[in-house]
């Protein structure tokens, strides 16, 4: 059993939390994920760490509220326990000074995207951070991002909040303006896509952390598979991160469909049950 | 040992009470199975196990050879003979406490090990064209009897030594090496990846043929005797072997199975509904996912084909027919002889409406719009000439292909070792197919780390998992009171 110390609210339906997890909170690095089981009939779950305190043998969990686990999970206080946290998992990010680097992050894609932010400005690169989100309200983290780049670029669908636009539109605006060395990118997967699209006219090689359907997250079963440069691909062990470029960002939406029906028959029965 | 003696009094007055023309005449056993159409909607354990009065009469067919083929025939050298007759006189705890001897998990082992390929394969009575004694349904009846009388007999533990050994996966292999570490007084660890003690024996094989329950006693067992386990806990990831080291751990054994599952890599592999035989029985069998209450989902296909003929096929199939498929079917390239899977499990899933089409091969999957599979297309095969394991060779038959209809198609072509431990640990010899290198005294290149079962095997079986595992304990055991 792993014990939440701490909870924060973000926005509306996004939440921190930070859970014991003392040998994790050791072992991972930047790009590393877990797999949480919330309760004994809770499904397996990956969810990126956001960082870690060493001190209080913590990890930091961002998670948005959408299906029955992340819902589950976010109605958990402070002094409760989840069953089960296992990780550092995947591979951890590739560090080095590669000069300029874009961090193109969509809504949640911000709290995992924070410690590699950190790493890369370690490493001596200019760390140009983009956060985009539907609205001002939805913008996540955005202190703390700036505390580790050296610019920050608010792109908000509606305006509410920095520039009116995509996170395609202030990647593009960078790469019109200087030359960007690499461009990591996390977020929903149609965002990525099109980052991804978008980088690729300008031949900024591009990172991007993928959000597959896990299992187990050590290679075991194949769920998380994704086609990378024509070849399978397990997230879980070869990922999460992968060259954005080579990714089949369609086969990979369409198999986060897999469970659709199910998931949506079994989020009405969640909700139903709590309101009942 | 009074128990095992063969020339202990008891056991001369038994072999002479029965001329063996008489033994011999006694039909062999028949397993009592649930009915074929009643257990393909539920997860009931299929063969019930045998009566007192079925089991003393097996127990009497087997001559008591002084040469005992059947022990030859078996992996960790179980004394079948001995267990037999404890049987045959009504000793049943006794027959069980020979069984704990040699096997750790005899209540496992009864019920998953392939007895025609191994003890029962050498049993004299098949010179004699009669039906070998049915050693694996004794085995069971014998590893039952005791579970449920509830005197579980403890082995005798040496005094401790403290001198700390870890165990990376709680599968077999790894619960014998435990099991026996702890018996010599070792103070032993267990890391397990998952939330779950028991590796394959719970994520992979189903409840219809070996219950959890089972499994779980066995765990228990080694609990009381000290073994401790932690779930959770990656070697390689959560902890690195420097930890382990820094923890005071002076030996390593290394059984973290073959877990990653082998793709064709074939057009459509990656459609919807297309999925490996670990994660669609990772999702039933360890996340419980057929049922209501759990959250992890999984595919309730109609018409499910699965690739493949081995158990881990069979298991697949039957557990797609009792999640509701009208249609649950076995591709399989070569023809029935020559497919891995038990015999048992074979003429279980045929009771049960599974379809075989041999002499099948799929080549590609078409999806409908929305990328979920919808048709396969199977290539027609015949048989050429032997390969270097003597089995005959699947050849396809140019032009011959059909288009059949399916929402679900699980694979199940095999599995290689897992990766994790050999990438995160420098110095460790690995073969080319990815296995752990050891030596005859299952000992790695890095002298402390120890490895068995199916890492050193690629994919094997229960029964030779925890024979390494029981040699293993035995070498580091040398090793480490040597060094
Ligand atoms: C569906 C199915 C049916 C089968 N049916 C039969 C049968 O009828 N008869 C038979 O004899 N055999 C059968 N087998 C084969 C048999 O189960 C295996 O040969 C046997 O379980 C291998 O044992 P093991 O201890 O080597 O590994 P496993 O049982 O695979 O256990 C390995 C464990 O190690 C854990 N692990 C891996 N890496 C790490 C790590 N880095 N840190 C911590 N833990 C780790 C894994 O999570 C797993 O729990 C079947 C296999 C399958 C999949
Ligand atoms: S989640 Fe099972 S293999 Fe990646």
């Amino acid at each position: 059993m792993y014990k939440i110390i701490n909870k924060e609210q973000f926005s509306e339906n996004v939440f921190r939390i930070d859970v014991e997890a003392p040998l994790i909170a050791k072992a991972r690095k930047a790009g590393h994920f877990v797999i949480i089981r919330i309760d004994e009939n809770g499904e397996r779950i990956p969810l990126t760490i956001a960082g870690s305190d060493l001190e209080k043998g913590t990890i930091t969990l961002v998670v948005q509220r959408i299906g029955v686990s992340s819902n589950k999970l976010c109605a958990l206080k402070a002094g409760d326990y989840i069953a089960d946290v296992v990780g550092p998992l995947g591979k951890a990010t590739h560090i080095e000074k590669f000069g300029t680097v874009v961090c193109a992050c969509g809504g949640v894609g911000t709290a995992p995207m924070l410690p590699i932010a950190e790493a890369m400005k370690k490493a001596g690169n200019k760390v140009i951070a983009v956060l985009a989100a539907r609205t001002k309200d939805l913008v996540i983290l955005e202190d703390e991002v700036r505390k580790v780049s050296d610019e920050v670029i608010i792109m908000t669908d509606d305006g509410s909040y920095g520039t009116k636009g995509l996170v395609t539109n202030g990647v593009e605006s960078i790469i019109n303006r200087e030359k960007v060395d690499l461009c990591v990118t996390i977020g929903p997967a149609i965002m990525m896509k099109f980052v991804s699209l978008l980088t690729k006219k300008y031949e900024v090689p591009t990172v991007a952390s993928l959000n597959t359907i896990m299992v187990d997250g050590t290679g075991m079963c194949g769920a998380c598979r994704v086609s990378v440069g024509g070849e399978t691909k397990f997230v879980c062990v070869d990922g999460p991160e992968f060259d954005a470029h080579q990714v089949d960002f369609d086969g990979m939406m369409s198999r986060m469909g897999a469970y659709r029906e199910q998931e949506q028959a079994a989020f009405a029965k969640y909700k139903e049950s709590i309101n009942g | 040992m009074e128990l095992t003696d063969r020339n202990a009094q008891w056991r001369d007055e038994l072999r002479y009470s029965m001329s063996n023309k008489e033994r011999t005449e006694i039909a062999r056993v028949k397993m009592n199975e649930l009915d074929g159409e009643y257990r393909s909607h539920n997860s009931e354990e299929v063969n019930q196990g045998l009566t007192k009065e079925q089991a003393l009469l097996e127990a009497k067919r087997c001559l008591d050879c002084p040469n005992p083929g059947c022990m030859t025939g078996c992996p960790v050298g179980i004394n079948i003979p001995s267990f037999i007759k404890n049987i045959e006189r009504g000793e049943f705890l006794n027959a069980a406490k020979v069984l704990k001897m040699t096997s750790a998990l005899p209540a496992v082992c009864g019920r998953v090990c392939p007895q025609e390929k191994q003890c029962e394969s050498q049993c004299i009575h098949l010179k004699m064209k009669k039906p070998a004694v049915a050693i694996g349904y004794l085995e069971r009846f014998a590893a039952d009897y005791e579970r449920e009388s509830g005197n579980i007999s403890l082995p005798e533990l040496a005094p401790k030594n403290g001198i700390k050994v870890a165990v990376v996966g709680s599968g077999p292999a790894g619960l014998s090496f435990a099991g026996d570490m702890a018996k010599k007084g070792y103070d032993v660890t267990v890391f397990e990846a998952l939330h779950e003690i028991g590796g394959v024996l719970k994520y992979g094989i189903p409840e219809f043929r070996l219950p959890n329950s089972i499994v779980d006693v066995e765990i228990n067992n080694l609990e009381k005797m000290g073994v401790k386990f932690m779930k959770d806990t990656i070697v390689g990831k959560t902890l690195s072997f420097d930890d382990i080291k820094a923890q005071g751990f002076k030996g390593m054994f290394v059984a973290s199975g073959a877990g990653l599952p082998n793709f064709m890599n074939i057009e459509g592999e990656n459609l919807i509904g297309v999925m490996s035989s670990n994660e669609y029985l990772t999702r039933v069998n360890l996340m419980g996912a057929a049922k209501d209450e759990f959250d992890t989902p999984v595919l309730k296909g109609k018409r499910v084909a699965v690739i493949g003929g081995g158990n881990t096929s069979m298991d697949s199939v039957r557990t797609a027919k009792r999640l509701g498929a009208d249609l649950a079917m076995i591709v399989y390239r070569r023809s029935e002889d020559e497919m891995p899977a038990r015999k048992e499990e074979v003429k279980h899933a045929k009771e049960e409406g599974v379809e075989f089409r041999t002499l099948h091969n799929p080549i590609k999957y078409i999806g409908d719009e929305k990328g979920r599979v919808k048709q396969m297309l199977l290539q027609k095969m015949e048989l050429g000439e032997p390969d270097e394991k003597g089995r005959r060779r699947p050849v396809a038959i140019p032009g011959a292909t059909e288009l059949v209809d399916v929402d679900t198609v699980i694979v199940s072509i095999g599995v290689s070792p897992n990766p994790l431990i050999p990438r995160s640990i420098d110095g460790l010899e690995v073969s080319q197919k990815g296995t752990i290198v050891v030596g005859d005294n299952m000992q790695s290149t890095i002298p402390m780390i120890f490895a068995g079962g199916d890492i050193v095997r690629g994919g094997a079986t229960v029964i030779l998992a925890m024979g390494d595992g029981r040699k293993a304990a035995a070498e580091m055991d040398s090793y480490l009171k040597n060094s």
